[in-house]
């Protein structure tokens, strides 16, 4: 009689950089620190950066190997939601891991994540800022205004079932991951939210996880602009179409 | 579209069970419900009309208020974590020092 082994758990680690060659670095030590008895490759969607991000990336291969490490980059800036579609496509493991490279989001979380998963069989694991636990460094009153106030809006009006909507370090489900990012066509912050507030619609189980999360400290953000406006042009758009 | 959107509707409320609705047309009911109940005690006057008319101005001060409520409490107990920021520092000066010794180009201009 054939015994079926279970089949092994691997976790793909999706890092989008634009301009972040020292955080890279950074970060890729991190979760090999953090990340002991699980297999895992890190995957870094580089969009042409000009700071030499990418010969980071190559002198961490020789260190860490290249199976652990892929470079996927793309010739220019093409934008955060179609490089996580990007480095989805060469994603080898069941599980996907989401995070920014600047060390807002810590690897030593990586490790609740997958226990939440595993204990719980969610197909998504969401980091939450706004729980026991969790927190925030480094933002002024006006920063923590606007997203408090962004926050009971849309809990207010869209019910989604998660405390945290805008955060982006997430552990998914490959299948999962795929069939609801195809379906997503926003940008910026508001992407992470039709993420969430699509799945929570589709009915997938997701649970949350406390995380702290410190403003960069290296390297500055690429997201800007009128952040307000076109987070209440996403938030119509949800209430419209999900 | 929006005759598209009509159409989606009403399958909504065809297969009401099976479908899920527009999450706008969830609230939307919420707020014709809200509604009928309003016209139906003006046209009965339980309460006296003057106080009827006066209740949907009621409604939405509170929701203000509600809303208001939200985000100062939600100030006022912001979690915040200063000694996560000491332990990141401690974390990156300790993978300079590993990254650095294994040859990897950890110098910030
Ligand atoms: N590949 C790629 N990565 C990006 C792009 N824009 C931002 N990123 C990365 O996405 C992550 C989050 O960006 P960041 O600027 O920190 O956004 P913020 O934290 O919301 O201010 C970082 O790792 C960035 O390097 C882009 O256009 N392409
Ligand atoms: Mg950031």
């Amino acid at each position: 009689m054939e015994q079926r082994k279970e089949e092994k758990n691997k976790y793909s680690i999706i890092i989008p950089t634009y301009n972040e060659r020292l955080n890279i670095a950074l970060i890729v030590y991190l979760i090999f620190k953090h990340l002991r008895d699980v297999e895992f490759e890190i995957i870094v969607v580089d969009d042409g950066s000009p700071d030499g991000t990418q010969e980071v990336v190559k002198q961490l291969q020789q260190v860490y190997g290249e199976d652990h490490i892929l470079l996927r980059p793309r010739p220019k800036k093409l934008g955060l939601g179609t490089a996580y579609i990007h480095g989805l496509k060469h994603a080898s493991g069941n599980f996907v891991v989401i995070m920014d490279a600047d060390l807002s989001h810590h690897p030593k979380y990586l490790p609740s994540f997958i226990k939440k998963q595993l204990e719980t069989g969610a197909s998504i694991v969401t980091g939450t800022r706004y729980v026991q636990g969790g927190g925030v460094h480094g933002w002024n009153l006006m920063r923590k205004l606007t997203s408090r106030g962004a926050n009971v809006l849309a809990q207010t009006l869209l019910w989604p079932g998660v405390s945290d909507l805008t955060g982006s370090f997430r552990l998914y489900k490959k299948s999962v991951l795929e069939d609801i990012i195809s379906s997503v066509v926003s940008k910026g912050y508001v992407f992470q939210m039709e993420m969430i507030v699509r799945a929570s619609r589709k009915g997938y189980h997701i649970e949350e996880v406390p995380i702290t999360f410190v403003d960069r400290v290296f390297g500055s953000s690429k997201l800007g602009g009128s952040e307000i406006v076109e987070y209440l042009k996403g938030l119509v758009y949800l209430l419209v179409t999900t | 579209m929006i005759l598209l959107n009509m159409i989606r509707t009403e399958q909504c409320f065809s297969h009401l069970i099976t479908c899920t609705m527009k999450h706008v047309v969830k609230i939307l009911s919420i707020l014709v419900t809200i509604s009928a109940i309003w016209v139906g005690l003006l046209q009965t006057s339980i309460v006296p009309r003057s106080h009827t008319w006066l209740l949907p101005i009621y409604f939405v001060v509170s929701l203000g208020c509600y809303g208001l409520l939200m985000v100062g409490v939600g100030l006022m107990q912001f979690p915040t974590c200063p000694q996560e920021a000491l332990l990141l520092q401690q974390d990156i000066m300790e993978a300079k020092e590993f990254l650095k010794q294994k040859g990897v180009d950890v110098s910030s201009d």
